[in-house]
């Protein structure tokens, strides 16, 4: 018997069905879950510690058995099948990467296939492609996990997931362990491996802004593992459901969800430059309060005020600039680009790098304005 | 034997250096080998009892107490006094004594079994099991060459204390080793207790030297490398280019 949901729109390709998890007679750890998570997309868990989020997540590869209630893999009870073959159907990633030490990086990586029974060369030949596709040098396989710095061992890990090519990934805290240069280059790859593979992804993290950059849907949990809202990240941003979400995901909520604002139409000005050789050169002079510093190739190395254009003869002399905005990014970059400027001019590059102009607050400002007044028409419309 | 000189180490080496003591079904050669073989079939009897069990609890956590208190109790136990009461309970031969000696090895090897596959990281054992490997697979291919260090430790104190105790089994019968320090202090012959003493100590420390080599080999690299070999790799090219881009915005 199917309800009338179940029969509309594709098969999910998770489905949590009236899951609750309770430990030893305390209050449940997960509270009657409900939800279905989209095939090819990534589904983000988040919430603050000990609200059911990676519990939730252990229970669709069965290392945590629900109390009650029942979660569909591909419309099949993941209850009924043995738990050590569902688990190989399904990539796995945790936030200590989890590599078995006595083992090559190669050999960890081929560990899923061996177990399928594909012989040792052959997994081996995968394994190596697997290093490529996470960014990872192949003379790296040859090491072990205690060679590696915390970033590649992730990268490890994320091949190792892949390795036996499974259509679902679960991914628990797999970048909270590392450096935030390297948390923000993890996450672009992990985006850009999804534009090729489309892999159904459930990641687990407790860092919002993490789930708003990577999750196609985002799904905010309450202490006492109550779903507390799941909706594409850029609505929980705008419309919170409750002081719960408005809380959890903060105060600057409002400027995060600038990141979904593309800010193609942001009025770039052209601006005065001088190139690094000219410094030493004295009779150059600018005319600008603020003229961009740039090097033979055009990009941008700071400021230099005109009232303090004597003293500057080299780069190192120069005041530092801000955040970068790259043309056609989001409304959040342009405004930070502006914001962090001591110039108060937010410099504006092309996708090599290279300065084409600046852009304005004020100017970022109206268009956000703009955008809200349109969408205020759009929902007086859809009310009417 | 008579003796050049009263000093105790130059009897100990005449005795040492005497070809009669080399030779013989009572010589050094054929004691040494009869003391190998007490240690041996002690320690295999000693493993097949301790490692089954030791795996069995460090793997599931199951009856470590009983195993606690149960290796505390084996430890107290005196051995000379285990050889006679077996002696005197079974008959006057070989295995009266193994079993008092299977008692002194079984509590190190328990230990080191125990707590060898107890102390493998727990997260690369929830890794492990999350992959999709089976119990069996996560002992065997997991948690023993992660512990085998500590593992093969408590084999190597066992055996140790085996070479140096299975002299106690001269008492019940003449054989091994321990002949040398029995008769020695029987007869009063000073050249001929030291002597033994020696030769024990000697073959403990080459047993013990074996066991090493063992140890070294059975052991994967990667578990005494932590340290990247020079010229470490870049982590990558892209992250290279992340790294410049943000020194750019300075």
């Amino acid at each position: 018997m199917t309800s009338p949901e179940q029969s509309s729109g594709p098969l999910p390709m998770i489905r949590f069905n009236g899951i609750t998890k309770t430990y030893d007679g305390g209050r449940p750890a997960v509270d009657d879950l409900s939800m279905d998570i989209d095939r090819g997309r990534i589904t983000v868990f988040v919430g603050p510690s000990g609200c059911g989020k990676t519990t939730s997540l252990r229970m669709i590869n069965r290392m945590v058995e629900p109390t009650s209630g029942t979660i569909l893999l591909d419309g099949q009870d993941v209850a009924l099948q043995k738990a050590a073959e569902l688990r190989r159907s399904m990539g796995y990633v945790m936030q200590s990467s989890g590599l078995m030490p006595h083992r090559s990086v190669i050999d960890n990586i081929a560990t899923v296939p061996r177990l399928n029974g594909v012989p040792r060369a052959e997994a081996r030949v995968r394994a190596k492609e697997l290093l490529d596709v996470v960014g990872l040098a192949s003379e790296l396989g040859r090491r072990y996990p205690g060679q590696l710095s915390g970033g590649q061992q992730q990268r490890v890990g994320v091949a190792r997931a892949l390795a036996a090519d499974p259509p679902v990934l679960l991914m628990d805290e797999p970048f909270s362990a590392v450096d935030p240069v390297v948390r923000a280059e993890l996450q672009e790859e992990l985006l850009r491996l999804q534009r090729d593979l489309a892999k159904t992804i459930v990641f687990v993290t407790h860092d919002i802004d993490e789930a708003t950059i990577l999750g196609d849907k985002v799904a905010v949990f309450a202490v006492g593992g109550r779903l507390a809202q799941f909706a594409a990240p850029e609505e929980i941003l705008r419309a919170p459901v409750d002081d719960f979400v408005a809380g959890f995901v903060g105060r600057d909520r409002g400027f995060r969800h600038l990141s979904f604002q593309q800010g193609d139409h942001v009025t770039v000005h052209p601006i005065e430059t001088i190139e690094v050789d000219q410094l030493a050169d004295p009779t150059v002079s600018v005319r600008s309060a603020w003229t961009l510093l740039v090097d033979a190739d055009g990009r941008p190395h700071g400021w230099v005020p005109q009232a303090t254009r004597g003293s500057i003869t080299t780069q190192a002399d120069a005041v530092p600039g801000g955040s970068l905005y790259t043309r056609g990014d989001t409304l959040r970059r342009a405004l930070d680009a502006a914001l962090s400027s001591p110039s108060g001019l937010g410099v504006a590059v092309d996708d090599d790098g290279r300065a084409i102009g600046i852009v304005r607050a004020a100017e970022v400002f109206e268009l956000i304005e703009g955008a809200r007044l349109d969408r205020g028409r759009a929902d007086h419309n859809t009310a009417v | 034997m008579d003796y050049s000189s009263s000093n105790l180490f130059v009897q100990m080496g005449e005795w040492l250096s005497d070809p009669v003591n080399w030779s013989g079904s009572r010589g050094i050669p054929m004691r040494v080998l009869e003391h190998l073989g007490y240690v041996g079939l002690t320690m295999l009897i000693a493993c097949a009892i301790a490692i089954p069990l030791g795996l069995f609890v460090g793997h599931t956590g199951r009856g470590r107490v009983l195993i606690v208190s149960g290796i505390g109790i084996l430890r107290a136990l005196p051995t000379l006094g285990m050889v006679f009461l077996f002696a005197l309970l079974f008959y006057r031969g070989v295995l009266p004594s193994v079993w008092a000696l299977v008692l002194l090895a079984v509590p190190p090897v328990l230990s080191g079994v125990y707590a060898g596959i107890s102390s493998v990281n727990r997260t690369v054992v929830d890794a492990a099991r999350s992959m999709g490997l089976t119990e069996w697979q996560i002992l065997f291919r997991v948690e023993v060459p992660n512990g085998l260090q500590v593992m093969i430790g408590g084999v190597r104190a066992g055996i140790l204390q085996v070479v140096a105790t299975a002299t106690v089994v001269a008492y019940a019968k003449a054989d091994g080793l321990g002949v040398f320090l029995v008769e020695g202090t029987q007869i009063n012959d000073n050249g001929r207790l030291f002597g033994g003493a020696v030769i024990i100590a000697v073959l403990a420390i080459a047993v013990d030297g074996l066991m090493a080599l063992i140890q070294k080999f059975a052991i994967s690299p990667g578990l005494r490398a932590t340290q990247p070999p020079a010229g470490p790799l870049k982590e990558s090219g892209r992250q290279e280019a992340v790294a410049s881009a943000q020194g750019g915005t300075t």
